[in-house]
């Protein structure tokens, strides 16, 4: 009886994880996808070379980071796919919309700027113990980089 | 102060060197938050509270940096850099690091 009821709520968290979680990730994709279009006229590159320097009015360093979890089932697929080995789809996606929502609030920092140089990025692993155990699967994904503006 | 991640501040003449400047702290999370984020793993998405704490401290580390900076004489830092480690279960070390100098 006990046995069935961890199976029920193992089941129930699954089904949870996979509703809520496909929901968040869709509303998500969305909303970086709009926004990144909207901040299309403010590139970020990697470049660190400044053409003219004369040019230049002011830079100043901006930031954005964010932490992103997995959900429940996402987890599970992760877990089962450490058996066999392979590419891990969910936490590809997960690390991708971390990347793509730090760069964006690294963009909002740099609002008015005409270029943000130098972009580098920066990736962590929270819940990650020495121990090994993965308390929460979760990544922080903190983007840099110097916003400049140019003399009109 | 000016602070920025390229090798000199653009449009500016770098008169002085001063040398490596740094600013760090450790942070814990408090038991709530983790709970708070346990719970939310369940459906994914946005830790907000980690990602406030971790602001938070990056916040702090750049305050440090810049005071050291500001006690050598310096109105700029250069080529800044970001680190973070996991020191021990539940905290995480935010380090920054620069290099201090007087631009004009």
């Amino acid at each position: 009886m006990e046995s069935l009821i961890n199976l029920g709520v193992f089941v129930f968290l699954l089904a949870l994880g996979y509703l809520a979680g496909h929901a968040a990730e869709k509303k998500h994709y969305a909303s970086i996808i709009a926004r990144e279009k909207e901040t299309l006229n403010l590139p970020a590159v990697t470049i660190r070379h400044v053409e003219d320097e004369e040019m230049v009015e002011s830079a100043w360093l901006v930031s954005g980071s964010v932490c992103v979890g997995l959900d429940y089932f996402k987890m599970v697929l992760a877990n089962l796919r450490k058996i066999f080995g392979g590419r891990v789809g969910a936490y590809e996606t997960l690390v991708d919309r971390a990347r793509r929502e730090a760069t964006l609030r690294m963009k909002k920092q740099a609002a008015g700027a005409d270029i943000v140089l130098n972009t580098r990025y920066e990736t962590s692993s929270i819940g990650q113990n020495a121990g090994g155990k993965n308390a929460v699967g979760a990544v922080e994904v903190l983007a840099y980089g110097t916003a400049v503006i140019y003399k009109k | 102060m000016i602070l920025t991640n390229l090798e000199n501040v653009p449009g500016k003449k770098t008169v002085e060197h001063f040398g490596l400047v740094s600013g760090s702290t450790v942070r814990a999370k408090h038991i709530g938050k983790d709970i708070a984020a346990g719970l939310k793993n369940i459906v994914g998405g946005e830790l907000r509270g980690y990602t406030e704490l971790l602001q938070e401290a990056r916040h702090e580390s750049v305050g440090r940096m810049m005071k050291e900076a500001e006690r050598m004489g310096a109105n700029a830092v250069v080529n800044i850099r970001f680190a973070t480690s996991s020191v021990t279960q539940g905290a995480s070390e935010l380090f920054i690091y620069g290099t201090a100098v007087r631009v004009e």
